[in-house]
Parts: C-alpha cells; structure tokens; sequence
C-alpha cells in the first residue's frame, strides 16, 4: 500500500473511531441527552467500545479468509480506540455514576457477575494497551508479544458477558455481538485446527516441518 | 410523610399545558429544520387534553415532579418497544379511543365500561406520587384518577376473589413491539398481565388512573387507563388496561414468567433485596445528578408496610 493510501485509510479510520464520543459530546453540549444523560452516555461509550473491539477483531478474519492483509496495519489503532471507549466508559461509571463511592463499587464488582466481568475485561486490556508499542513489541519478542495480546480473545468474551448480562430481557443486540464475537473466534479456530492438522500430516509423511510463521497475527 | 399541608410547588407555578406545547412545537421545529427528518421529529407530541381533576391535599409528596417531557420520552412500556425512547416514538400508533374495559370476575355481574363511562364514575383527583422503576431510576408524576378501591366496592366481588389481574391490549396493529422480530421472537408474552392482591388493590393509595400533569394521559403512558401502585416498582401498574378481573388464585404476571427469579408478584420496592443482578439500594431520579437512597416501600411504609406484617420480604419478593 502506498504511503498516501495508508494516511487515507488511517484517516478514515480516525474519523470513524472519534465520532461517537463527538456526537456523544454535541449532544451533552445541546442538552440532548435524554431524560436519563448518565445512563444514555454509559451505553454509548460501552457499547462503542464493544464495537471497535470486535472490529479489531475482525482484521485477522479478513486475512484467513479472503487473504487481504492491507487492513492489519488497523489493529493497533483500533485496539487502542477500544482501549480508550473502555476506559472512557469506565471513567463515567465511577465519577458520573458512582461518584466514587469506593466501597459501593467494589461491593459491585464482588457481587454483581456482569459488573465483575466487565472489570475482567478492562483489566485484560490494560497490559495490551501498555504494550502496544513497537519498542515493548521488539522488547517482548514477536512470539511472547503476540501470546500475551491472545488476552483480547479472554476480554472480548468477558465484554459481551458483561453487556448480555446487564441488558434488560427482549434486547437483541446482545445476541447479535454474541454471534458475530462467535463467528471472528470461530474462523481463527477453524484456521488453527486445520494447521495444526497440515503439520501432524506432514510429520507423518516425513516432510519437514514448515518454518514458524512469523508475520502470523494473534 | 405524606400527610401534607401545602405543596412546596403550587400547581400554578407548573407549566401550564398550552405553554408547555407551543415550548415543545417551537423546540421540534427547531430540531427539524437543524437535522432534517429525525427521531426529534418523530417523536409524538403527547396528547392536548386537559383533565379536570382537585389536587389531593393528602396523597402528595414533597419533591418537585418531574419534566413533563422527561415522563413522556424515558418510559418503559415494551408493547410499543424495549428501548425507553420507543414508547414516545410509536405512541401514535395507539388509538385510546374509543375503548373499553371489561370488569368480571367472581361474584361481579360481568360489564363493560366505555373509559369515558367509567372516568365519571368518580370524582377524580389529582394526585403526586413517587415512581421508582425496578432498573434503579425514579420520577415523581402528578397522576390524575380515582381509587381502585371505589370501583371495586361497586362491583362488589364475592368474598372469594383475593386476588385483581389486569389484563393489557394486545394488538401488534397498535402496539408494534407486541410485534415478533425477524428470528421469531417476542420480547414478552403478550397480552401483558399484571396483578395485586384484593387488599393492595383496595388500597387507598392505589390509583386508576386517567391522566398526568392535569391532562388526559398520554399513549406512551399508558392510555386510556392504567393503575398506580406507588410503593411497587413501576411494572407492577398495568398500562392500558381492557380487562379487570377478580380471581381466586394468584395471577401469573407477565414479568413473573420472563424470569421468575427476578421479578416476584409482590415487587415492593424494597432497598435491602437487590434485584439478582444490581443493588435496589439507591436510584437516581431523573433530573438529579447525584444518586440517592431508595426508601422502604417508596416512602409509602407508613401506609402499607401493614399490608406485610409477617411475611418474609426476601422470600415473597
């Protein structure tokens, strides 16, 4: 990809990742946030950042399937807007929401399964956000850096626990996240699985075993 | 607490309904030319009708109540949709008039009321209430109608009705979340069934109720009629009501079905027993910032903790 076509792409990307919390914010400064703006903001911020997960997610598919790859140059952008609508949505639930009611919170985080999860998932992203750049990726070693960010697959799992067992009975969108988190897992599972099968057959048949892929994403 | 001498807020210093109208036309059109075609648009103006009612000088609390437009845009009513902005949105599509309510059941002579009918049955009155929905927010609605109680004491069910259900209309023509989605599901089991025992329904506090904010009420509240049970979470008032009926048994409510574990028949609100999934001990009440502490029974515990003597408020949640 040219150099230019990357600052487009990039750019669109940007775009797109910041305009949620820019309408978010036009309506807040418009007195549009509805009845309830605490409630109203906390679920757009969670479920943008469900979102932008699953889309970083959706890179490797791409790949595997459709052998594209000029899109993996995403995945760190991506991973951090997620990152920050976490973080951004978390930050409401305590200041906002809580306003730092500690004690409050932790009995929540304790007692309440989709609160627990939901702190699950920030947790796991936290050292995958601090280990986003490329000197800790040259630090950590190819092989290490992409075991520990294999995490996103534990956090994006927790993420939708989190939002199917807090929504209200009726909604649908939670099973739609479900199934396409389920379909993006599924692909690389499938992927692996006839790997790893390719390699036992070629053991088998006394062929040498084909070299460790090292551009293989998580 | 409730016994009050004069309300903090008189009734002149509400809104009155035409100004609050040509506010709310004038904000729409603003809306509509800024964004064009949008869901500030769409939103259905609520109905115009004033109601004649004489403010209760008893049965009012003091906090201010809340915006009008807040209580009719933030509501809960999944026969119009499970999201809370859907009911205004699709209020339209419900015709409160004309409409019946059919009253039967044990020992009663089976009747069918016209609404109109049955609102000059009794004087009507205006009434401010607490409403703290079972998701852990609240509102205070001026709500305008006559006690359960009158009604019922005419009918005269026998003596083995212990039990009220309130049946909902069920209309997917009307009501488009009764509407099954593309996969076949329905959010609810339709009609919507809601009931209370004899002696909560006969409670003084329990309100039928034809209007808000001193007119008639609006779709997406619930017209024509609905009850009020102010020291129950908000589902446990049924919204639109076509039949009410005296049982003996125990009525199986439409939310006891969906998840018996979470919501139980008697659904007091009730701060010390948390909903499985979050703590019931605080609420935010619309229009505040801050959260503050959910009371016993909605602060109607003076008048209805009786009601409970005895019984275990864990186990019959």
């Amino acid at each position: 990809m040219s150099q230019s076509a990357r600052v487009a792409l990039k750019s669109v990307v940007w775009t797109a990742c910041l305009l949620p919390l820019l309408m978010l914010l036009h309506k807040f400064w418009a007195d549009d946030l509805g009845a309830n703006p605490i409630s109203y903001a906390t679920n757009v911020l969670g479920e943008t950042t469900l979102r932008i997960l699953l889309a970083s997610l959706a890179l490797t598919p791409l790949r595997l399937l459709f052998g594209i790859s000029w899109q993996m140059s995403l995945r760190r952008l991506l991973g951090l807007f997620a990152f920050f609508y976490a973080v951004l949505h978390f930050t409401v639930w305590v200041v906002v929401d809580q306003f730092f009611n500690w004690a409050g919170m932790l009995a929540d985080i304790r007692k309440r399964p989709y609160i627990t999860v939901g702190m699950l998932a920030l947790t796991l992203l936290v050292p995958l956000a601090l280990t986003s750049t490329t000197r800790m990726v040259k630090r950590l070693g190819g092989l290490n850096w992409r075991r520990l960010h294999r995490l996103v697959y534990v956090a994006s799992v927790a993420a939708i626990l989190h939002f199917s067992w807090l929504a209200k009975k009726g909604r649908t969108d939670p099973y739609l996240y479900a199934t396409i988190l389920a379909a993006l897992l599924g692909v690389r599972g499938w992927h692996w699985a006839a790997r790893a099968l390719g390699k036992r057959r070629m053991v088998a048949l006394g062929a040498p075993s084909p070299q460790k892929r090292v551009a293989g994403a998580p | 607490m409730l016994i009050k001498r004069r309300p903090d807020i008189a009734s002149s210093e509400i809104t009155t309904h035409g100004l609050y109208l040509s506010r709310r036309a004038f904000i729409a059109g603003a809306a509509a030319v800024a964004l064009g075609p949008s869901r500030a648009a769409a939103t259905q103006t609520p109905s115009a009708e004033p109601l004649a009612a004489k403010p209760s000088p008893t049965f009012r609390v003091d906090d201010p109540p809340t915006k009008f437009e807040s209580a009719t845009t933030y509501n809960n009513f999944y026969e119009f949709g499970v999201d809370k902005a859907d009911p205004s949105i699709y209020a339209a599509s419900l015709r409160p008039r004309p409409w019946t309510v059919r009253v039967e059941g044990l020992g009663v002579r089976p009747k069918t009321y016209d609404v109109d009918e049955l609102l000059r049955l009794f004087p009507l009155e205006e009434r401010v209430y607490r409403l703290r929905c079972v998701e852990g927010w609240s509102m205070v609605i001026p709500w305008i109608g006559f006690p359960l109680a009158s009604l019922i004491k005419r009918v005269e069910p026998a003596g083995k009705a212990r039990f009220v259900e309130f049946t909902t209309l069920n209309d997917p023509e009307q009501f488009p979340g009764q509407k099954k989605n593309l996969l076949g599901f329905s959010s609810l089991e339709w009609p919507y069934a809601e009931g209370l025992r004899l002696d909560e329904a006969l409670h003084p506090l329990t309100l039928l109720t034809f209007g808000m904010y001193g007119r008639v009420l609006p779709n997406q509240n619930g017209a024509p009629v609905r009850v009020v049970v102010p020291w129950k979470y908000g589902f446990k008032s049924a919204k639109s009501i076509v039949r009410i009926r005296f049982v003996s048994e125990r009525p199986r409510t439409t939310w006891e079905k969906a998840a018996p574990n979470e919501y139980g028949f008697y659904s007091n609100v009730n701060p010390t027993v948390d909903h499985p999934r979050w703590s019931q001990a605080t609420e935010r009440r619309i229009g505040d910032f801050r959260r503050r502490p959910t009371l016993m029974f909605n602060g109607y515990a003076d008048q209805v903790a009786s009601l409970y003597a005895g019984m275990d408020l864990r186990k019959d949640f």
